[in-house]
């Protein structure tokens, strides 16, 4: 056997003169821990460098980029609006549907664009439907976060009958280019609203069946109360939405609060965090509000699906899509919160600039805020609990 | 069995090389099985159905894995402390084992028959912390120390439990041999120690509910020191990568899942005789025998076995304050309960 060269570990400094990014010099017991970019729990190639003290965390500082697309750039040097839609895909992955519904709705608004019923109620039922397949991601693994298993294979199981229903729909599984500006890339196959109903009458016992496994679970909830508390003024401030917003008690909505589509037809509920148990905002709570979305996601779907207009599935829409000079910000509410698409255009077939103000970015901005001080498996469990997508992110 | 060796081959090496290396004969095999009982418990519990192709439902699968690491390229860190990386894995493997020495599978086989037989494993088990903390140590990795420092503080922090929970069965036989333990359990189920032992049934009565809870509490710190779930903190793969072992690759790597599946029979064995009547079996002298018994002693140590894979794909991991609270500040005060009470009621 060959013997390996020997490299004695280095230091460019002193060891006791390290330094972490920000520039504060560490004490005696303190020591720098990369977690990332491979790392199993950080959900993609987050960085997190974290200032330890035995298993205390002192200071998190997250490294981002790794994912880094170009995105916006991208969407300017398109040769016309239609092209950005699959690159909006894959900004969050998890939500694809939400995501392309977002930047259609920004360009439609600006074109003033009326979509048919039909589009309209395939849209919510669409992006109901990935809803559930992204927190069914989160929950499954923030299961795996906390050490169990078996919660996200049960999660996949259920996804896939999402995926099933979105190949048969658009042939896709992971990245439709499904919504277009002005309606969808191709009707609903036949056979789907039954298959899409049937999915409705098989998620909901697994709702149940996962809050017995994973939700009320003893351990569980020990490992998740009480860690890592966003207050609701905190969570303002740093512009968090979505379910880490809600978990915090703040009741707010874009589906409801700004409403877009058809959402204000349906019977349904904001769910808000509660401090049920333990305080108001912690990880459970965060988590609890996504399983309890999931609910809501059937109930509108089943709405839906009951009220399903027959139609065309394009408006009618200029060949060229070429906006008049003009700015526009629209938000919606996806998996993860507030997604915006700040468009401006300058008159030509694609936009001038185009700005995606991503929820999973802004909410992974409250991190250090709100681990400081805990554990290193509470990190994770932050982590976990704030849900973030690094194609989004970094986009 | 020492002692059968050598009236057979007298004073030679030999006898020492066989006596070491007869319980080999069941720890590699019971590996292979709980490699597949692992995958296939965990591939149902998930609505999955594990490997399929290797043989019929796969059942050659943990052979092909054990090829395929024995074919891997042995890596070591360029900045690891070489020796102690290497030593490592079989220090910590060598902790479990040195165990089945003393645990009795059958009425006519135990390894070696000695009177401290609890307290000699209970010694050689807790000497696999050292090969842990070396591992951690010469990989020369963040995680892997991490995984080393939490895994000593918490296997000496359940070796108490265990201790003070092994200390209840023993005082109510009297003897810290196995085979002895499991001798004065003979006579059928009621005669357990779980149940009171083969004591008066007044007594018996009394007894009841402590055996039961140093039984429990027993598993529990025995799962806690084999590390896992929900005490598989030192390679919790979320937080640590994978702990100690995380720059391991190959056959060394392959040498720590050994010691695991050694540990996790090791435990239930030790379960089993002291609290589950060892290898008699439930129906009093039907189905008894030096065969029978040892069919009984893997029956109830593969059960136990069972149990700790049925827990680890269920459960969530605890975190490292509350595993420690649930060591010294729940587990401990009860049995210090349970002690006192058995002295008790055997005194009275």
């Amino acid at each position: 056997m060959t013997e390996t060269r020997t490299l004695p570990t280095r230091y460019v400094t002193h060891p006791g003169e390290l330094k972490t990014s920000s520039g504060r010099s560490l004490r005696t017991d303190e020591m720098i821990i990369n977690m990332g970019p491979q790392h199993p729990s950080t959900h993609g190639v987050l960085r997190l460098e974290v200032v330890l003290d035995g298993e205390i965390v002192v200071d998190v500082i997250p490294h981002i980029g790794y994912l880094h697309r170009c995105f916006e750039k991208h969407a300017e040097h398109m040769t016309n609006y239609q092209q950005v839609i699959p690159y909006c895909d894959r900004m969050d992955y998890l939500s694809s549907m939400n995501n392309d519904w977002a930047y259609a709705l920004a360009v439609e608004r600006m074109m003033k664009i009326e979509v048919p019923p039909r589009v309209e109620t395939i849209r919510v039922i669409m992006a109901e439907l990935q809803r559930i397949a992204s927190h069914l991601i989160a929950v499954g693994t923030y299961g795996i976060d906390m050490g169990a298993f078996t919660p996200f294979l049960w999660a996949f199981r259920d996804r896939e009958r999402i995926l099933d229903l979105f190949e048969m729909t658009c042939g896709a599984r992971l990245l439709y280019n499904y919504i277009w500006i002005g309606g969808l890339s191709h009707d609903l196959p036949p056979g789907f609203v039954d298959k899409a109903k049937a999915f409705c009458t098989y998620f909901k016992p697994n709702i149940k069946e996962l809050n017995d496994l994973l939700s009320y679970n003893e351990i569980f909830v020990k490992r998740t109360a009480n860690v890592g508390v966003l207050p609701a003024d905190v969570g303002i401030n740093y512009g968090v939405s979505g379910p880490t917003l809600r978990g915090s008690g703040v009741n707010w909505d874009l589906r409801r609060d700004d409403p877009y589509g058809i959402y204000d037809k349906f019977e349904w509920e904001v769910q808000v965090g509660k401090g049920e148990r333990g305080t108001l905002g912690d990880c459970w709570d965060r988590y609890i509000v996504r399983v309890r979305e999931m609910e809501e996601s059937v109930k509108i779907i089943e709405q839906a699906l009951a009220v399903l207009p027959e139609g065309n599935v394009q408006a009618a829409i200029p060949k060229r899509i070429r906006p008049d000079s003009a700015e526009i910000y629209v938000r919606t509410e996806t998996a993860r919160g507030e997604l915006g698409f700040y468009v401006v255009s300058d008159g030509t077939a694609s936009p001038y600039r185009l700005k995606a103000r991503a929820p999973a970015f802004v909410n992974l901005s409250v991190l250090p805020e709100i681990s400081r001080g805990c554990m290193l498996a509470d990190l994770v469990a932050i982590v976990g609990s704030v849900d973030i997508v690094l194609g989004e992110v970094d986009r | 069995m020492y002692e059968l060796l050598h009236d057979l081959l007298g004073d030679s090496l030999l006898v020492y090389v066989i006596g070491a290396a007869l319980p080999l004969l069941f720890v590699l095999p019971f590996a292979v099985v709980a490699v597949l009982l692992e995958m296939k418990v965990s591939a149902h519990m998930q609505d999955r159905v594990a490997y399929m192709y290797t043989g019929w439902h796969g059942v050659l699968q943990p052979v092909a894995d054990i090829l395929k690491l024995l074919q891997k390229e042995d890596t070591v860190p360029a900045a690891a402390d070489k020796f102690l990386f290497r030593l490592a894995p079989f220090l910590v493997f060598m902790g479990g084992y040195a165990g089945f020495a003393a645990l009795p599978f059958s009425s006519a086989y135990i390894g070696s028959n000695i009177d401290l037989g609890v307290f000699y494993i209970l010694a050689v088990s807790s000497l696999a912390v050292i090969g842990l903390m070396m591992s951690g140590w010469a990989s020369n990795n963040k995680w892997s120390l991490f995984g080393a420092m939490r895994s000593v503080a918490q296997i000496i922090s359940y070796e108490i439990p265990s201790a003070l929970s092994i200390l209840v069965a023993v005082m109510i036989v009297g003897s810290l041999n196995l085979q002895e333990v499991s001798k004065f359990q003979e006579g059928g189920i009621q005669n357990w120690i779980v149940f009171g032992g083969p004591m008066p049934l007044l007594q018996k009565l009394l007894l009841l509910p402590f055996t039961i809870t140093a039984f429990f509490i027993l598993f529990l710190a025995g799962i806690a020191e084999v590390n896992r779930t929900p005490f598989d903190l030192p390679e919790a793969e979320s937080e640590l990568v994978q702990g100690y072992n995380t720059e391991y690759s190959g056959m060394k790597f392959a040498i720590f899942y050994l010691a695991e599946f050694a540990n996790m029979f090791l435990v239930s064995g030790i379960v089993v005789s002291l609290y589950l009547g060892g290898w008699t079996s439930p129906f009093g002298d039907v189905m008894s025998g030096p065969i029978w018994s040892f069919f009984w002693f893997v029956a109830k140590g593969m059960f136990f076995v069972f149990l700790q894979v049925w827990i680890r794909w269920t459960l969530p991991r605890l975190r490292v304050d509350q595993l420690m609270y649930t060591s010294w500040k729940v587990l401990t005060p009860f049995l210090f309960v349970c002690i006192f009470a058995v002295g008790l009621i055997l005194v009275l």
